[in-house]
């Protein structure tokens, strides 16, 4: 029974990196329909930006500030990217954020070094015993810091007037523009607002220990199977979606003495495609997701 | 030649002239002229640059592949690195030693591990296509970038047949009919013998692309990309023809994956089959030009050669450094420029090289009246 609270408080913890950078997937996929590729770069640039930011600035103003510099970052990026791409097919701007992505990771790897710059969390890896159970302070702080976040967020999107222009767009652009939406606008915030989530992630990712490397990028692309778990422009599917990939991949790799030799070490690494194979087959557009409506 | 009016090289007065493999006669010169030049090559290069085209043609063939299911079918794929791994693990273990220390048949002729290498591609990409054929666009990209990462895996577990990362296994040297074409002899070099080889793969299959997509296949393929649920309506075979475009893409994705690693005759499976790479054939197949076979040759070219120039560039500007740990670095500078080319080439010329030839030759065409 601990046991089990302590597998499913590892997979919550990771859970959340992965929830916080699938909700900004999802955010710029209700704006613009498109799966924007360069969110992993964004992560680690957010991630890179904070292990600058925290000997001057202390964490959790360093977490703040680099959130809010990858925002813009990601808004400069749209702007000067995928803006003149308005209107051309999905695909095609699609490529343009894997070029953003390439072009934003390969500078971000550039200013970490040789060492593993620290974020500077100050969690570490000091656990809490809750029933009996030890859990990490680092995941139990995740899972509170992405709940309130997600709150905010929803809160956002609900009560005020640009979270109504947001919403508006996603369900119907053109009919929005009507409406005095400006749909640029609405782009720019989805944009920053999934950077700004990104750099957080990337800062979790970062935390215990782990320090920031180039490798990590690896962590944002499992918010990609979480997306198409969840349904690409479904909100509460991303955050479910992403507990949940979390939660069976630390329970796959406490599982991982038990399998054959011959899957292999480190399954749970490659848990979360396999579970969105196997998810699609059976419901293609997600398990959250709006259903297509194919018409000739 | 009689059914083409002299002087007027558009005039057709039959299908089948126009449906031609070399519809014009500056296409029939060209093509002459570029087989002999690359034929002749061998004589007038050096070793080391021969091993950069050999790289580069045999890419081609990859991206060839990559182009007919992506290009010309819609099928938008992030997988195809994994084919290639496929491909380059098939060669190597059909081809590898038997008495060595990793799985090995010795079967060194390369007619035999060639065409086995792109069947056992070409049969993982026939798996794949039910999903292909339930999903559509970035679906379909995201389901094909799990297909990388779970062969990956696979690559880096299966010790006896790959090597495991960082440790590897080696390449078979290429025979054909009894002659060894991996190894220097008083009349050639290898770099040489090798060269010939990449550029005879190469020059079979463009053409059987060419041909591929000028007949009944093509046609459908390019129904589908321009509105599935359309060619549906018109009695294209969905499922048959997006599996077809997944099998041929994946046949030419384990060739190149085959011959990709004989030049250098090493390989590791740690980062060569990797999501980067299947970026990296899109990023070639878009600069070269989407949709034309000769575009995909020369974004592969182009892409290949980029090292190859971007080396010199700290000769040029003063503050980027030849050295890979200082920071504004050559290295550096080269990965973020194909990002930056994929991104200008999609903005400004979305039909990529291809284009700007397409552009200058209408220029010239009409020259000197401009419209």
């Amino acid at each position: 029974m601990t046991t089990a609270i302590e597998v499913i408080s590892r997979g919550l913890g990771t859970g959340s990196i992965y929830a916080l950078i699938a909700l900004g997937f999802v955010i710029i996929y209700r704006a613009t329909r498109v799966i924007s590729f360069a969110q992993p770069a964004l992560m680690l640039a957010g991630a890179v930006l904070v292990t600058y930011l925290v000997g001057p600035l202390g964490f959790y103003a360093a977490v703040v500030v680099g959130a809010l510099g990858t925002a813009l970052l990601a808004m400069v990026a749209e702007r000067v990217a995928v803006r003149p791409m308005i209107g051309r097919p999905v695909f095609t701007i699609a490529i343009i954020t894997i070029g953003l992505d390439v072009v934003i990771r390969v500078i971000a790897i550039a200013f970490i070094g040789t060492d593993l710059p620290q974020v500077g969390d100050p969690w570490g890896l000091k656990t809490v015993d809750v029933f009996g159970a030890t859990l990490e302070q680092r995941h139990v702080a995740m899972v509170v810091i992405t709940a309130a976040l997600v709150a905010a967020l929803f809160g956002f999107l609900r009560y005020t007037r640009i979270g109504l222009a947001m919403r508006a767009a996603s369900f119907d652009q053109e009919a929005a523009m009507a409406q005095g939406v400006s749909v640029g606008a609405v782009f720019a915030v989805s944009w920053a607002i999934a950077g700004g989530l990104a750099a957080i992630g990337g800062v979790f990712a970062a935390s215990g220990g782990a320090g920031v490397a180039g490798t990590m990028w690896i962590i944002a692309l499992v918010a990609l199977p979480v997306i198409i778990l969840g349904g690409l422009d479904s909100l509460p599917g991303a955050l479910i979606a992403g507990l949940f990939v979390g939660v069976v991949q630390s329970t796959v790799a406490h599982f991982q003495q038990y399998f054959p030799s011959w899957v292999g070490g480190n399954v749970a690494a490659i848990s979360p495609y396999v579970l969105m194979m196997i998810a699609l087959l059976v419901r293609p557009y997600g398990f959250f997701g709006t259903r297509e409506v194919e018409r000739v | 030649m009689s059914t083409m009016v002299r002087g007027r090289p558009l005039l057709y007065t039959s299908y089948e002239a126009e449906m031609a493999l070399l519809n014009t006669r500056s296409k029939r010169v060209w093509v002459g002229v570029l087989l002999v030049i690359g034929a002749a090559l061998p004589f007038l290069l050096t070793d080391a640059t021969l091993q950069t085209f050999a790289k580069a043609m045999i890419t081609a063939v990859g991206v060839i592949g990559l182009g007919l299911l992506t290009g010309y079918a819609g099928q938008v794929s992030l997988g195809h690195a994994f084919f290639i791994g496929l491909g380059a693990y098939t060669a190597a273990v059909l081809g590898g030693d038997p008495e060595g220390r990793r799985l090995g048949f010795g079967i060194t002729e390369l007619w035999v591990w060639l065409p086995a290498a792109g069947l056992v591609a070409a049969l993982a990409g026939l798996l794949v296509a039910p999903l292909a054929v339930r999903l559509r666009g970035l679906y379909l990209a995201i389901v094909t970038l799990g297909l990388v990462f779970v062969g990956g895996h696979f690559f880096n577990e299966w010790r006896d047949a790959t090597g495991g990362p960082g440790i590897g296994r080696s390449m078979p040297s290429p025979t054909l009919f009894g002659y060894e074409l991996g190894v220097s002899d008083s009349s050639f070099t290898r770099d040489q013998k090798l060269y010939w080889l990449m550029f005879g793969v190469l020059v079979v299959f463009a053409l059987a692309a060419r041909n591929i997509t000028r007949s009944r296949v093509g046609r459908a393929f390019t129904a589908i990309r321009d509105r599935d649920i359309a060619a549906g309506v018109m009695g294209v075979n969905l499922t048959r023809y997006k599996a077809t475009a997944f099998a041929v893409s994946s046949f030419y994705a384990g060739c190149c994956g085959a011959l990709l690693y004989v030049v250098p005759g090493f390989l590791a499976p740690n980062g060569v089959f990797n999501l980067e790479v299947s970026v990296l054939y899109i990023a070639m197949l878009l600069i070269g030009g989407i949709g034309t076979i000769s575009g995909a040759i020369l974004g592969a070219f182009f892409i290949t050669f980029l090292p190859t120039v971007t080396r010199l560039i700290p000769d040029v500007i003063p503050f980027v450094s030849a050295s890979p740990t200082e920071f504004p670095n050559v290295f550096i500078l080269e990965q973020v420029l194909y990002g930056v080319l994929v991104i200008v080439f999609l903005i400004f010329e979305p039909r990529g090289l291809f284009g700007i030839w397409l552009r200058l030759r209408n220029y010239w065409k009409t020259w000197p009246f401009s419209y």
